[in-house]
């Protein structure tokens, strides 16, 4: 698609002298790339796409900035405050300052905990998809490139580990890790468990499109030629097979990254997550959810509410991507 | 065609048999059932003893047997919570799970169906506009976030249902069921939109695919031209065609809407399978788990098998039509 | 003369786009008297399958007829109400498409297929409809239509399918018949019975046929006249044998010079130079002047309106030049 721009350039380079020219071309091949492709145009058209950018941009930048913009730590039992609890948001009658959006019954400030939540939500996603991405990843290399008996194996495991629906997966990893290691896990600890409960349901579908590119990829000439000439088979596989498949492995990652956040925040809320003294979305919903009888309805009301706008921007992205990198899904 | 039946059941019991070995792994490994079982004071001679009593002591394979053979006949050792023959808690359970699955399930086909319809013969109408943000909603809200949202409408400010349990049941044999009461009735609304939630716009997308391909076929056009009426045509041609796809689909994700219900079931203290699991992981309750994770995969494998056979009886050519990502 | 069965008065046909509007159908206009074959003829993209959807109602959206008007013996039929339209829709004007092979809905019986239609357009019940459509069957000549009746589309052969779809295009004893390249997707050897199958029915019947192709062979042998068209006008109409023999249209006559004969010598196919000009890029004046060989200055101002040459009708200023000069 991008080849359809290169005649104008052309045209623009060829009056300027030899010097910029290759400055321009070099310019030209990034920052070109970025804004003048298909990718580009497409997202400046979509005002919904635009906005759920915004909107995710805005939550990771809140959720770095949490320590910088909270109130109080909601992590640290010393500031709180039982003289503070259930206090209603800022606009109520009851209101009071600082608390913006009010407080829950441990005298912990809800907006400052939705700020440190998300950062515990957005962490075990990234780093879920990053390790599912990686995993499935490197399974999907191998099965490709070895084939055989490893790729019979790989490729059976995804089968019948893609019949199950994944939070059922992380829900029983998550169970068999607590039960090796009893009741001695920190916070810390269980937010990895949550990683690598997460990254195991994920990998599949990281592995199937991977070994498809590879096995597309594999009999190419160029890869045989970098066999001759000596190339090790691990160097050939990530420098030219890894390229073409990135456009599906990026949608993929998007949209995981919504199911990872899903995921822990439903493992949170079942109370088989993040424990109530490092709370994530989903565990403050669960906290709330208890309080929703009692009339503090923002307790579970905000949580609830950032939760479902995150997922929804991440989605909008991700089927905004998967449109533009896929044409012929249009 | 035989053949292709028996190679699908040998894979069927294949994956029965991996699922057996994380089952008994899960069971014997993770965990010392021995601790679980006594007081803190016991002697170390008595758990010797218990530990021979159970058959700990054979070899691992002889184990495995032995505890296959018993999930074979539905015997899954002793909650560790409850005190009770697990299978006992499962079978007193089940009905719940059952019941609420297919209301869901029925709820959503119903739903999914006239939904998906409607936005692919009105494609510009406001009505569709909203159907396609209900769906997008619908596949990305989490299901306990739904659940919680009802909750507080209909029973927190509206009063109008329940908000937790079964209301009440009535025993036919050993199955339990809330279908035959207004208050058993009423409880199961929430829940059942909740569950069926996400199945409903899976249909529904898919329905309006479906139904967009179809429309856009020659024999479409052509029906058309004979001056056919619209009503014969859309629901006559149009909607048949699209059915069998959808009735696969949704057949496969039966499986799923038992996973699922673990959440909803936890939401609305619903007393079935699926609540039973979440406990039995909050707790360590492993006996539970390794026989729920027995059980759902058991529905699960033979779900896909049913499909997988009924693909071939009903077209070959649909196989590869279904299998394409959604 | 008696009021021909189909009569398009400077039919246009728009589709609108985000971007711009298309013309696809530019101002044509012609008749097919009853019993008469009318064969339209052009490259794909002329606006042949537009006329004859546009004629039978179906088009769609962003499409529109955007002027004109269309008289079915003497109705108006352009601008009925869509219910109107429907009835009129394989009661008749019958429509015959392209490809046997996706014209049919897999999942019926051929039979119900053809009962339902019969009923729609008739008060026949249904044992009557049923009787109608093995006798239509034995018509269009499929064997045993009593047994294959209860058939799915699947289990014909393509030639026989298409026999189908044409006993359901007459199932109602449509006026006209629209037969939307009805040869193109069939083997050769099929082709011919398929054609003279159409020929037959619109001789018993009466049927007027618009026969629309890209094979000037296939009209050549059916077609009563010929009408050719190009970039959404009509170049060229006329008796099939005057247009053949003699070709007025410079893009007629690379038409005929095209028709490969077996006489002819196969060296001297003549090609005409380029190819037909996007809907979004029509040139001012005439639309072929780019790739006519005799264009001068006028044919690319100013856009040729038919011109009426003995039989023939030409849109082309080099007769209107010529016309003047003899008049002169």
């Amino acid at each position: 698609m991008s080849d359809a721009i290169v005649p104008h350039k052309a045209d623009v380079t060829h009056q300027s002298d030899a010097g910029t020219r290759r400055a321009r071309l070099q310019y030209g091949r990034w920052l070109g790339r970025a804004f003048e492709s298909d990718l580009f145009y497409s997202f400046r058209r979509s005002r919904v796409t635009m906005i759920a950018a915004a909107v995710t941009a805005l939550f990771f930048l809140v959720a770095i900035f949490a320590p910088f913009i909270a109130v109080q730590n909601p992590f640290d039992p010393a500031q709180l405050e039982l003289m503070n609890s259930r206090i209603a948001p800022l606009w109520t009658a009851d209101g009071q300052a600082p608390f913006l959006l009010g407080t829950d019954e441990q005298g912990r400030d809800v907006f400052s905990a939705i700020l440190y939540g998300l950062r515990i939500s957005l962490a075990v996603g990234v780093l879920g998809v990053l390790f599912s991405g990686t995993l499935g990843i490197a399974l999907g290399l191998i099965a490709g490139y070895v084939g055989g008996a490893v790729d019979g194996l790989i490729m059976r495991i995804a089968d019948v580990q893609l019949t199950f629906p994944a939070i059922l997966i992380a829900l029983l990893i998550d169970g068999v890790v607590k039960s090796l290691f009893g009741n001695r896990l920190d916070a810390a600890s269980t937010l990895g468990v949550l990683v690598f409960a997460i990254g195991l349901s994920f990998w599949v579908q990281y592995a199937r499109t991977v070994r498809g590119s590879v096995m597309i990829e594999k009999n190419k000439d160029y890869v045989a030629a970098a066999q001759l000439i000596g190339l090790p088979a691990p160097v050939i596989m990530l420098r030219h097979v890894l390229p073409n498949a990135m456009g599906p492995i990026l949608v993929i990652a998007t949209i995981n990254l919504a199911l990872a956040i899903i995921t822990e925040a439903t493992l949170s809320f079942l109370g088989a997550g993040m424990p109530d003294t490092m709370p994530s979305l989903g565990t403050l919903i669960r906290i709330g959810n208890n309080y929703l009888f009692s009339g503090e309805w923002w307790i579970v009301a905000f949580p609830g509410f950032v939760l479902a706008a995150l997922i929804l921007s991440i989605n909008l992205l991700g089927d905004w991507l998967r449109d533009a990198l896929n044409p012929k899904l249009r | 065609m035989l053949a292709f039946t028996l190679r699908r059941a040998m894979q069927a019991v294949g994956v029965m048999i991996a699922v057996g070995i994380i089952s008994f792994s899960m069971f014997r490994f993770a965990g010392d059932p021995v601790n679980q079982m006594v007081a803190i004071d016991t002697s170390a001679a008595q758990r010797a003893e218990i530990r021979k009593s159970l058959g700990l002591d054979d070899p691992v394979v002889v184990q495995f047997a032995r505890y296959f053979g018993n999930a074979m006949q539905f015997k899954f050792g002793v909650s560790y919570q409850f005190r009770q023959p697990v299978a006992d808690l499962l079978k007193e359970r089940m009905p719940a799970t059952l019941e609420l699955a297919i209301c869901a399930t029925i709820l959503a086909i119903v739903f999914g169906i006239l939904m998906g319809v409607y936005s692919a013969l009105r494609r510009d109408t406001f009505v569709t506009k909203i159907l396609q943000a209900i769906s997008l909603i619908g596949i990305s809200l989490p299901t306990f976030l739904i659940g919680i949202l009802l909750i507080y409408l209909f029973a927190v400010v509206l009063g109008w249902l329940p908000s937790f349990g079964r209301g009440d049941v009535v025993q036919i044999g050993w199955w339990k069921t809330g279908l035959l009461t207004a208050s058993g009735l009423k409880a199961l609304i929430m829940p059942s939109i909740t569950l069926g939630l996400f199945q409903m716009t899976l249909i529904m997308r898919l329905v309006r695919a479906e139904m967009l391909e179809v429309l856009r076929t020659d024999y479409i056009r052509f029906a058309r031209a004979r001056g056919l009426t619209t009503s014969a045509i859309h629901f006559g041609h149009a909607l048949k065609n699209t059915l069998v796809p959808v009735i696969t689909v949704t057949g496969l994700q039966f499986g799923s809407v038992i996973a699922f219900a673990i959440i909803t079931e936890s939401v609305f203290q619903w007393p079935g399978m699926g609540l039973l699991f979440v406990q039995a992981v909050q707790n360590v309750d492993i006996p539970i788990m390794a026989a729920y994770l027995l059980m759902v995969s058991l529905i699960f494998v033979t779900i896909n098998l049913v499909v997988d056979i009924l693909y071939t009886v009903v077209d070959p050519r649909l196989r590869a039509t279904i299998s394409r990502p959604a | 003369m008696t009021e021909p069965v189909l009569s398009v008065r400077n039919l246009q046909v728009e589709f609108v786009t985000r971007r711009n509007t298309l013309r696809a159908i530019d101002g044509i206009s012609f008749e097919i008297a009853k019993g008469e074959v009318l064969g339209v003829v052009g490259e794909s993209g002329a606006g042949k399958s537009v006329t004859g959807l546009a004629i039978i109602g179906l088009i769609d959206r962003p499409g529109r007829i955007a002027g004109g008007s269309i008289y079915l013996s003497g109705m108006r039929i352009d601008d009925l109400p869509p219910q109107e339209m429907r009835r009129i829709r394989g009661k008749r004007i019958g429509m015959i498409f392209q490809d046997p092979l996706t014209s049919l809905n897999p999942l019926y019986r051929i039979g119900d297929q053809l009962v339902e239609t019969i009923r729609t357009h008739t008060n026949l019940s249904e044992q009557g409809a049923r009787k109608r459509a093995i006798d239509l069957l034995a018509e269009v000549g499929i064997p045993a239509p009593d047994k294959r009746i209860d058939a799915y589309p699947h289990e014909f052969s393509g030639g026989m399918r298409q026999r189908v779809v044409i006993a359901l295009a007459i199932c109602a004893e449509p006026e006209l018949i629209i037969a939307d390249e009805p040869t193109t997707a069939l083997d050769v050897s099929v082709q011919a019975q398929i054609i003279s199958l159409i020929k037959r029915l619109g001789r018993d019947h009466g049927t007027a046929v618009m026969l629309v192709t890209h094979d000037m062979g296939v009209i050549a042998e059916t077609s009563d006249r010929v009408a050719v068209m190009y970039s959404g006008r009509i170049a060229e109409i006329g008796p099939v044998r005057d247009v053949v023999q003699n070709p007025l249209h410079p893009y007629a006559k690379g038409l005929m010079g095209a028709i490969p004969t077996l006489v002819g010598d196969a060296a001297r196919l003549v090609q005409i130079p380029g190819s037909m000009p996007r809907l979004s890029a029509i040139p001012p004046g005439c639309a072929f002047n780019p790739r006519c060989a005799f264009a001068f200055d006028r044919c690319r101002i100013e856009r040729p309106e038919p011109i009426r040459r003995g039989t023939q009708a030409v849109a082309c200023h080099l007769y209107d030049a010529a016309g003047k000069e003899s008049a002169a």
